[in-house]
């Protein structure tokens, strides 16, 4: 059984038939071709699909597609090329702050979120604001650097 | 990994999730927030039949105030609930409690009423609507009935709702200015806790509502008396005869009394120093 589906991705309205059973992220990924939202552990752990819906971050792994009708979703296709995540991106490049780039656009997602809510965090907010993205390669260090000097920039 | 099929049904009002629920029966499971759910089908520890959203129920949202009363819609989302004025000064427990509730991207969708309704014992909400003794609205055709917090938790994982109920929202008394807090240890931030405490002051008594360190949240009566007493040594002592933390990954039983006990100093501390 599939279901009618109408959102909007990155600014883009979209019409689709989908399974119920079909998940935000893999919508995403393999219906729409956005492979830039990682679909890491699939329950809800590790933060490589974080996405914003409606202009809130959630777990792209713990919300059905069908749950999106009618929302407006932003991935990190959509904000790289509209230029919002721009200064995160290149203090993460200047920092070091990926080195595979599996976690890398969730991180962003959360760090912007943070930003946005808090934009002068302590070194320790932004660790609490990036806490629900795994990161296996930098030991966060370098993240938390980046995040830091965005937000005193 | 993928869940298995299941067909998907939205419901807008509560008489529409009366009849879903009547037709589905068994096989169907209520989609709230989904941050527990969505994960336990992405596993396939869950694999119902039927899906029934109930996001768009407008009788299951908002919070109001009333008589002396703070009134919870059941799909009030963990943002909302540590955001809202209402429950900042009625229930101020509740707000305390969020910030420790996983992550930010799980807060904007998780619900009040998905986490009671699940009732995790390691989970904050639960024992927090102990500590407030707190009255769950469980409505279904028939009508509504109120179930209190220490009846509605009934074993892990287990709850007074019926098949044919869906949890409306939460009542609760006001708490406005009496001292309460919240303490929890976990290894990371946003983890389950080893072990947690929901505490409430209540008209020279005080109410303690533990997590993660049974099948329920527990409340502790005898600690409880010690420590509105003044005494925390003996309140710390009783624990020993009223939690019986289970052995799991985090460590043998010793270990999470004695959390447990370093827990209950620290709300001393804080209920003290309110």
């Amino acid at each position: 059984m599939k279901l009618d589906l109408s959102l909007t991705v990155n600014g883009e309205a979209i019409s689709a038939r989908v399974e119920p059973r079909m998940h935000l992220v893999d919508f995403l990924r393999e219906v729409l071709d956005l492979t830039g939202s990682h679909a890491g552990c699939e329950h809800g752990v590790c933060g490589a699909c974080s996405i914003l819906v409606n202009g809130e971050m959630v777990r792209g792994c713990l919300m059905l597609a069908v749950q999106a009708e009618g929302a407006e979703v932003w991935t990190v296709e959509g904000l790289t090329e509209s230029g919002a995540i721009a200064a995160l991106q290149e203090a993460f490049v200047a920092r070091n702050a990926l080195q595979c780039g599996y976690c890398t656009p969730g991180m962003l997602v959360a760090a912007a979120t943070l930003l946005k809510a808090n934009p002068s965090p302590t070194r320790e907010e932004i660790r609490e604001g990036i806490s629900g993205n795994y990161c296996r390669c930098t030991g966060y260090h370098a993240i938390v650097d980046a995040i830091e000097e965005v937000s005193r920039a | 990994m993928k869940p298995a099929p299941f067909a998907y049904a939205r419901a807008t009002t509560l008489a529409e999730v009366f009849d879903l629920l009547e037709t589905h029966g068994d096989s169907a499971r209520l989609l709230a927030g989904g941050q527990s759910l969505v994960a336990a089908l992405n596993l396939r520890l869950a694999s119902p039949s039927v899906l029934l959203d109930i996001n768009g129920v407008a009788a299951l949202r908002g919070i109001s105030f009333a008589d002396g009363r703070l009134r919870i819609g059941a799909l009030t989302r963990h943002a909302e609930l540590g955001a809202d004025p209402l429950v900042a000064q009625h229930a101020p427990l509740l707000a305390q409690a969020v910030p420790h509730i996983a992550h930010a991207a799980i807060r904007n969708r998780g619900t009040i009423g998905g986490s009671l309704a699940l009732a995790d014992p390691a989970a904050e909400l639960p024992a927090c609507i102990l500590a407030l003794e707190a009255v769950l609205v469980l409505a279904s055709r028939e009508g509504e009935r109120r179930v209190a917090a220490r009846d509605f938790f009934q074993g892990l994982y287990q709850t007074a709702l019926r098949g044919d109920e869906v949890l409306a929202a939460v009542e609760i008394a006001s708490q406005a200015d009496v001292p309460c807090t919240l303490q929890e240890l976990a290894r990371r931030h946003g983890d389950y806790a080893i072990v947690g405490l929901a505490a409430q002051s209540a008209r020279g008594a005080l109410r303690l509502a533990w997590f993660g360190v049974g099948a329920t949240p527990l409340r502790t009566p005898r600690a409880e008396a010690a420590l509105a007493a003044g005494d925390v040594a003996g309140a710390q002592a009783a624990l020993a005869g009223e939690l019986d933390p289970p052995e799991d990954l985090h460590g043998p039983p010793a270990l999470r009394l004695h959390l447990a006990r370093v827990l209950l100093g620290r709300a001393a501390a804080a209920l003290k120093g309110h």
